[in-house]
């Protein structure tokens, strides 16, 4: 047990390190820097693009493509080794995920060479921004339940329904898509996986208004939206295969919720005052601390079993699914604790930086227990797959998608 | 970034998980509780004669010279077993303070026997119905002899010699007393977990030695604590995943309303949830194993870590594990309560989960671990 790098392992990192250094300031404060996460302003936008088209020039924008669509075929040590080495820099990051993680992938593997040689380049470059229009209204959770449809005209498919939950829409470019071709069919097999231009003459974006009072996902309309038949990715009927492997990869990337945790509980409470004593010295506090400290630490070391495991060429076991669930409960918790340690004024917006991390915790997590599979689907998940229990007997396997019931008529 | 035990490691422990499944160790655990007699010896023989006991005494002393990440691998099997034996009393607890606070002559001494098996040792702290603390400590020792009572120490009766927490002059110091003696007596005390055996043992002015230095006992024995919860979390995690396997076998195979009940959202979110606490417990006991093998100046607050995560485990998971299996779960009959009880013994063993939680916060007081997340 060690927890070094193998000596290629340093040597990538230390040339990680250098370009940043070089090309990118340090971050002062880690948790709460203003370049992070995703920021749907022009401003943001901008710097995002000029920063990803600066990784491109250098070789960094898109390390695990390979080789022939200008990648380095990066092992997954080497991209955890990047993201480690990046995020402790001040750069926008968080607007490329899906285009690079999961549209490049399905375009490699599905588009004409042509498609390939028009999108893959600017979506690598940063120039075009992509998007993923799965979820829909009725069709969370259960997203092979989606109803959007399609109707094949000539050589246009013709496109009618609501997307929703789509990060990013408003400022994409592209979007993959899966719709409904046909709803005679067994639900999983009627669906076909196309995708489409942002921009076409009947989409309709508008932005969801969160319980942060923050939009960072939109509701997508699509009222006779044309998508010529050459922008299929897949077989007609294969749209949830398609689909399936890109919400892996999804999976695989909603990890750590980010935000207050043990050491930002810990420190508070040496700080606050308790009824004339200081708050660590409550015997309940200091049980919760120890509580989160387990959990943070737990999800640390798992990541880095993760991480022993792929250094190692071994694919790494199932732990890694649990990290969302506790993170995300982890998170709900500490904001509660930090707003009620102010007792009667924890209602109230103030200028402390820390009470607004703990009220933006509190908001917040509720939406990170269900974005990327709820607590209890990741719950189905870990016993299926992990624990090999038998499914939930379903009302709509066998069943033609039109008379599987709905709840509405 | 390697937080994996070897190849060879888990070879030793795949090697020990197949010796203790033959030996049908749970049907052992099972007839020492019945029988109330406190330890299997015919497994307590085969055990030493693995040469197990002298996994981390130095070869210069007869023993086999590994590492402590052996002696973890082999606690997580013992732990899934439930192996009724002195092996935690013997190894965590006494050996390992006789290797790292006892003098070169009570070494050359007591080591090769500890191999042999013609010694085994335990380590006696509680007086009281309370947590035992550095004030409260009354056993005392005068002039080399040792007075007082200790109760819940562990295998006392096959035990030969035992670490006793006392006060002398200068403090609590830690003691070397050898329980053949005339002056101690040994009484057996009925518990929970009657596959082990507990007792009270009261020394009238029984001969001693220092082990450590006079007056600093205390800390020698938070350290020997730190050191034995990581030992104790690995049979914490493998008594965990044995009672989720358990319970996860039974889901499959009972049936109610038509299904298996493994079908059903309630049990698959239950046993999902001991997985969650399993896969913590984990990553922290590797952790602790790392800190315990480095001899890390981080071992209090990982050891802490490690014996708090792999508590709430097996407390979770012995309990949902009879609760899955419904009535079945609460008879006599069925393995269930096997591990329920035993997860209670590890759970106060060292310290019960409050200690443990209130050791890890006054830890990441001391050291600046907690801005390391």
């Amino acid at each position: 047990m060690d927890f070094n790098d193998t000596k290629e392992q340093a040597e990538f990192r230390a040339k990680c390190r250098n370009w940043l250094e070089q090309n990118a300031e340090l971050k002062i404060n880690v948790k709460s820097d203003k370049k992070d996460g995703m920021v749907g302003e022009e401003a943001f936008l901008q710097a995002a693009k000029k920063w990803q088209m600066k990784k491109f020039d250098a070789g960094w924008a898109m390390l695990h493509w390979p080789k022939e669509y200008g990648g380095i075929a990066a092992t997954p040590i080497e991209r955890i080794i990047w993201g480690q080495e990046e995020s402790q820099f001040s750069v926008p990051r968080g607007i490329y995920e899906i285009g690079l993680g999961m549209a490049g992938p399905v375009m490699m593997q599905y588009a004409s060479e042509e498609q390939k040689a028009r999108f893959l380049p600017p979506m690598a470059e940063g120039k075009e921004i992509w998007c993923q229009l799965f979820s829909e209204p009725s069709a969370g959770s259960d997203v092979a339940g989606l109803r959007s449809k399609a109707v094949k005209d000539g050589d246009d498919w013709i496109i009618n329904g609501q997307k929703v939950w789509t990060s990013g829409a408003h400022f994409s470019d592209y979007g993959i898509l899966v719709v409904r071709h046909d709803p005679n069919l067994e639900k999983h097999k009627g669906m076909t996986f196309f995708f489409v231009d942002m921009k076409s003459p009947g989409i309709d974006i508008k932005p969801i208004k969160q319980i942060t009072g923050g939009s960072s996902f939109n509701e997508v309309y699509f009222n006779d939206v044309r998508i010529p038949d050459s922008q299929r990715l897949g077989e007609i009927g294969d749209g949830w295969k398609v689909a399936i492997t890109t919400l892996m990869n999804e999976r695989l990337a909603v990890g750590d919720a980010n935000g207050a945790d043990a050491k930002e509980a810990f420190e508070w409470a040496k700080k606050q005052d308790d009824h004339g004593d200081p708050l660590i010295e409550s015997k309940a506090v200091r049980e919760s601390i120890a509580d989160w400290y387990c959990q943070a630490n737990g999800l640390k070391n798992t990541k880095l079993r993760t991480m022993s495991a792929l250094s190692k060429g071994d694919t790494p076991g199932p732990e890694a699914s649990i990290t969302k669930v506790v993170s995300a409960n982890k998170l709900q918790a500490i904001g509660n604790f930090g707003i009620d340690s102010i007792d009667m004024a924890g209602m109230l917006k103030t200028d402390n930086s820390e009470i607004n991390g703990f009220q933006g915790a509190w908001l917040g997590s509720p939406g990170l227990r269900i974005a990327g599979g709820t607590d209890e689907i990741l719950r189905n998940i870990i016993a299926e797959r992990v624990l090999g229990l038998p499914q939930d007997p379903r009302a709509d396997k066998g069943v033609a998608y039109k008379d599987i019931p709905s709840g509405s008529n | 970034m390697n937080l994996d035990f070897s190849d060879d490691q888990k070879y030793l422990q795949s090697e020990a998980r197949k010796f203790l499944e033959k030996e049908n160790s749970l049907k052992r655990n099972r007839d020492v509780l019945d029988n109330k007699c406190g330890l299997d010896e015919e497994l307590w023989k085969k055990i030493v004669a693995m040469g197990w006991t002298g996994i981390r005494i130095p070869e210069e002393y007869d023993g086999l010279g590994l590492g402590h990440l052996e002696l973890c691998v082999v606690a997580e099997e013992l732990g899934r077993a439930l192996a009724p034996v002195p092996f935690s009393s013997s190894v965590y607890l006494f050996t390992e303070a006789i290797i790292k606070y006892a003098n070169e002559d009570i070494k050359k001494d007591l080591l090769p026997k500890l191999v042999s098996g013609e010694c085994v040792g335990t380590l006696a702290v509680a007086e009281d119905l309370l947590a035992p603390t550095e004030d409260n400590i009354k056993c005392e020792c005068k002039d080399e002899k040792l007075s007082g009572t200790k109760i819940a120490v562990p295998d006392a009766a096959i035990a030969t010699h035992a670490v006793v927490v006392c006060r002398g002059n200068a403090g609590i110091e830690l003691r070397l007393v050898d329980l053949n003696s005339e002056e101690c007596k040994v009484q057996i005390q009925e518990n929970i977990d009657e596959s082990r055996g507990y007792f009270s043992i009261n020394f009238k002015d029984i001969k001693s030695d220092l082990i450590g230095e006079a007056g600093n006992g205390w800390e020698l024995l938070q350290t020997i604590l730190n050191q034995a919860a990581v030992l104790f979390s690995f049979e914490q995690i493998g008594g965990s995943q044995a009672a989720l396997d358990m319970a996860n076998n039974y889901a499959k195979e009972r049936y109610a309303f038509g299904r298996a009940i493994g079908s059903y959202q309630a049990i698959k979110h239950k046993l999902a949830d001991m997985y969650i606490s399993i896969t913590l417990a984990k990553s922290n006991s590797y952790y602790g194993a790392w800190a315990l093998s480095t001899d890390s100046a981080e071992l209090s607050v990982a050891a802490a870590t490690a014996r708090v995560s792999s508590t709430e485990a097996f407390q979770f998971c012995s309990k949902e594990n009879i609760q899955t299996h419904g009535g079945n779960g609460f008879t006599w009959e069925y393995d269930c309560h096997l591990f329920y009880r035993r997860s209670k013994l590890l759970s106060l063993n060292i310290g019960s989960l409050a200690t443990w939680k209130e050791k890890l916060v006054t830890g990441l007081e001391k050291s600046n671990l907690a801005n390391s997340n």
